[in-house]
């Protein structure tokens, strides 16, 4: 953190409320989720793993706020907590949970997971170690009253220009739009 | 530190803004007391009402015209055995109303009672309101899950699919009130903070219902049928439709968990009231604000209050005079004259801070009195969708299951989408 950079974020607490136990706060949600995420893979019942990992989502939401991204958080837990996780439990409340639980695993693809978790591990630490330079640091400076207004400056540009990331936002809406037309088409015999 | 705790009183932020830990404690008891005697009368009205629509006389036994029946209520609930069905899941169906209520009573803290009566303003408030009210359908999910049992396991899925379904409508509906926030004449931001969202309809000088009429008052039907199906009311209740399910996602659950989820129920209709209010109907605003605004209009508005509990302590007063004269009706007579006393006492007090604080200075008074104005306005509002909530409960009979999603796919879902549209381009045109 260079001083310039703190001092606008300690600046924006004043001016604001001022976080009280940070880092506590920080150590609280970081371990909820990574417990909760051990919860999700432990489980047997499929119905715990869902409840775990809604918790689990929920805590990034709570680290997303730390992060001066309430719209993200709030995002997150609309889009996540509060829809796709409803519709897991839809599925999941279908399935006989006593059978499936009890049945042994039979597909041997825990090899490819353990290689899929470290290769995934190793580039959160790179990130970790080289993050200092890999990302534009002036991103942490946002003031958190117009985190909304500047998200969407960069997904749909400002005063006439395109934002920094209108392209691959469309895309990524076009890509959606794809998905829902296929379930459409999955689901209706006759069109 | 008694300074830290006067010091906010004649503020105008909320305390969460001015960073005053004590202030905020406080509100969120005052909300959670408040809302829960508001949970209690509203049983007490509904039960009534109801009665009274079916050319019934409802609960009068307890108290005076069964004032004291949802007390009554609460204590035979309290001490009614706790089953928990010996096949069904102990931990889940332990938490399952925890879930519901506290999703329920989260809500409050961005709800504003005033410019500066909510515990907090967060920039996304309506955002962080429809999140954590969209968590009180896990609660009703997981609670018919629980249960394992063939009814609530129905009944919940049948709530999982409405809600998901609904929510879409509801969220389109309230896209198209924020964007009018962002017309400004002034060309200030939109906004997503439910402070700012009333002060945008001020600054406009226009409730979010009227505006670019016909538009903003079909956002807000889809919004107000999108909330009957959002708290699980009639006739949208098909996840505890009685005559087909006995009780729905509740059958397992007897005494005080029971009354948990009625208690987290009834809490979000009053949730999902607020956001009406504050989207389209001016939140604490009193009628035509800019309009009549003199000193004189001040004065006669803030005197709503005190008339309002002087008309409810003259009607108890017309009950404690219609009273049979029998010897049986002694002790009810004598309870209905104290709480008639009791309201007139209230409207009293509200006409002294009325007249006291009628000044329009930064006196202590005069704040109060502003206050309680503006609390008045917004749970006015909020009151009168309560009862219709009961309304279309006495009206309406329950939509089947597949009209229900083909009214909120295909008639709401396209309906809202189109109210959207409408209103950029009108946005854009008038800008």
């Amino acid at each position: 953190m260079n001083p310039a950079m703190n001092s606008a974020v300690t600046s924006t607490m004043n001016a604001g409320m001022a976080p009280i136990a940070t880092p506590w706060f920080f150590y609280a949600l970081a371990g909820l989720a990574v417990a909760s995420g051990v919860a999700v893979i432990t489980r047997r019942n499929a119905v715990h793993a869902a409840l775990a990992l809604i918790v689990t989502l929920l805590s990034v939401a709570g680290l997303y706020l730390m992060l001066y991204a309430p719209f993200v958080a709030g995002v997150q837990i609309i889009v996540y907590a509060g829809g796709i996780m409803v519709l897991f439990l839809f599925v999941i409340m279908l399935v006989n949970i006593e059978r499936s639980s009890k049945e042994r695993q039979f597909n041997r693809m825990w090899p490819v997971g353990l290689a899929a978790a470290c290769a995934l591990m190793a580039l959160f630490v790179s990130a970790f170690t080289k993050g200092r330079t890999l990302f534009p640091d002036r991103m942490i400076s946002l003031p958190e009253s117009s985190n909304t207004q500047q998200i969407a400056g960069m997904l749909y540009g400002e005063a006439g220009r395109m934002g920094q990331y209108t392209f691959a936002f469309e895309i990524a809406s076009l890509l959606l739009l794809v998905a829902i037309l296929g379930a459409v088409i999955m689901t209706k015999k006759k069109i | 530190m008694p300074n830290f705790i006067m010091s906010y009183l004649g503020s105008t932020v909320t305390p969460g803004e001015a960073g005053n830990q004590f202030w905020a404690l406080m509100y969120v008891l005052i909300i959670f007391a408040g809302v829960s005697v508001a949970v209690i009368c509203m049983n007490w009205i509904e039960r009534k009402a109801l009665a009274h629509f079916q050319v019934r006389l409802g609960p009068m036994r307890v108290g005076p015209h069964g004032l004291l029946q949802p007390i009554a209520d609460a204590i035979k609930l309290m001490i009614k055995e706790d089953i928990i069905p010996a096949e069904a899941d102990q931990f889940v169906f332990w938490i399952a109303p925890m879930i519901g209520l506290l999703a329920a009573f989260t809500v409050y803290t961005v709800i504003p009672f005033g410019p500066s009566q909510a515990v907090s303003d967060m920039n996304i408030g309506i955002l962080f309101m429809l999140g954590v009210s969209s968590l009180g359908v896990l609660g009703i999910v997981v609670a018919g899950w629980a249960s394992n049992s063939h009814y609530p396991l129905i009944g919940a899925l049948r709530s999982s699919a409405q809600m998901v379904s609904y929510e879409v409508a509801m969220g389109l509906a309230i896209v198209s009130a924020i964007l009018m926030t962002s017309m400004n004449a002034d060309g200030a931001d939109g906004t997503l903070s439910m402070i700012g969202i009333v002060r945008a309809q001020q600054a406009q000088h226009v409730w979010f219902l009227f505006k670019f009429f016909p538009l903003g008052l079909i956002a807000f039907a889809i919004f107000a049928i999108a909330m009957v199906a959002e708290t699980n009311r009639a006739p949208f209740d098909l996840a505890e439709a009685e005559s087909e399910l006995t009780a729905g996602f509740h059958t397992e659950y007897s005494g005080l968990r029971w009354s948990l989820f009625m208690l987290a129920e009834y809490a979000a209709m009053i949730a999902v009231s607020s956001i009406a209010v504050t989207l389209w109907l001016g939140g604490w605003m009193r009628p035509f604000p800019n309009f009549l605004h003199a000193p004189a209009w001040d004065f006669i508005f803030s005197l709503f209050p005190c008339l309002t509990f002087a008309g409810l302590a003259a009607i108890a007063f017309i009950g404690t005079a219609r009273m049979p004269s029998h010897s049986f009706f002694k002790v009810q007579r004598i309870g209905l004259a104290v709480f008639s006393a009791l309201l007139g006492f209230i409207a009293l007090l509200l006409l002294v801070i009325a007249i006291a604080g009628r000044s329009a200075d930064m006196s202590l008074a005069a704040r109060f009195n502003e206050g309680i104005g503006y609390v008045y306005w917004f749970v006015l509002k909020v009151a009168v969708f309560m009862y219709l909530f009961i309304w279309y409960r006495a009206t309406w009979p329950r939509y089947r299951f597949d009209q229900l999603m083909k009214i909120g796919w295909k008639v709401m879902l396209p309906i809202s989408l189109g109210v959207l549209m409408l209103t950029a381009i009108v946005g854009v045109l008038v800008k």
